[in-house]
């Protein structure tokens, strides 16, 4: 479930993609991170998609990982977006307030 | 009706998604929305994770190469009583406990910001059931006592 492959991290027009895995959790977080981040590093990424199609279930984690990402690219004018989240998804990313500095795509 | 069930399993990260999948099943045949399923998922998520990272520092799960050298012994405690609709959840740890704890409930606070928490865990759950207690004492460990009423979705209007 947490099997995050190279596969689900593109770089299309300075865009990093994440494809996030069904469970977005403490478990998975620092796959997803590290995948993440080796793209930062190595390629000029502008903004970071968070595809959420598959996603069913996401806790503070998740919020971490947005965050810490969020961070790394905001200082170059960088943003961030959520696509794909389904009723459940929205609303962790709003009581979290996440949804001030993640866009929310329906 | 009154049912009750307990488990007890290692503080690794590999257990946090069999917890909080065992909870969900445990109130199944309640017929919950998929909101309240997901709110209790994502609540007992945060109890259990935190019991793991900050009650026994166990930072990965088995087998994770970054860590295999230090996992700690602890076992974690998830207690449910369902009481008519109504949803008792207790986790309980023997880790280190929590110093100041109303410091540690507020929103935003981490003590492990190098590990990119976010300090939402006591805000979701607040947020996701209807009552949240939590007892601790450093040395001895955390009890997390949660509450929700179920059966406030649709569903309930078109029976009978
Ligand atoms: N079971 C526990 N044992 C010891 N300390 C705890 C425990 N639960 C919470 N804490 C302390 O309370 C703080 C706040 O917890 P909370 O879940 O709100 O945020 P977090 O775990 O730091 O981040 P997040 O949950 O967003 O990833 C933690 O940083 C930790 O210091
Ligand atoms: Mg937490």
């Amino acid at each position: 479930m947490d099997q995050v492959t190279a596969d689900d991290f593109q770089v299309i027009d300075h865009c990093l993609m994440v494809r996030l895995p069904e469970e977005v959790d403490h478990h998975s977080a620092g796959y997803i991170s590290r995948n993440a981040d080796r793209h930062l590093m190595r390629e000029e990424v502008r903004n970071i998609v968070f595809d959420f199609e598959d996603t069913r279930f996401m806790d503070s984690s998740g919020i971490g990982v947005i965050m810490g990402r969020y961070r790394k690219i905001s200082c170059f004018g960088g943003r961030v977006y959520a696509i794909h989240a389904d009723s459940q998804i929205q609303r962790i990313l709003k009581v979290s307030g996440m949804s001030r500095v993640v866009e929310i795509i329906e | 009706m009154r049912n009750e069930m307990e488990i007890i399993f290692d503080a690794v990260s590999d257990n946090e998604a069999f917890a909080r999948v065992a909870v969900a099943a445990f109130v199944s045949h309640l017929n919950p929305t998929l909101e309240e399923l997901s709110d209790i998922k994502t609540a007992v998520s945060e109890a259990v994770t935190n019991s793991i990272i900050h009650g026994y520092e166990n930072l990965y799960g088995y087998g994770r190469p970054a860590d295999r050298k230090k996992v700690h012994p602890g076992k974690v405690q998830v207690q449910c009583v369902l009481e008519e609709d109504v949803l008792h959840i207790r986790v309980t740890d023997k880790g280190k406990g929590i110093e100041n704890l109303e410091q540690a409930m507020e929103p935003l606070f981490t003590t492990k910001p190098e590990l990119e928490r976010s300090g939402m865990g006591f805000a979701f759950m607040e947020a996701f059931m209807d009552d949240l207690e939590v007892e601790s004492s450093p040395g001895e460990g955390t009890v997390v006592i949660m509450r929700k009423k179920l059966g406030t979705g649709s569903w309930i209007d078109s029976e009978e």
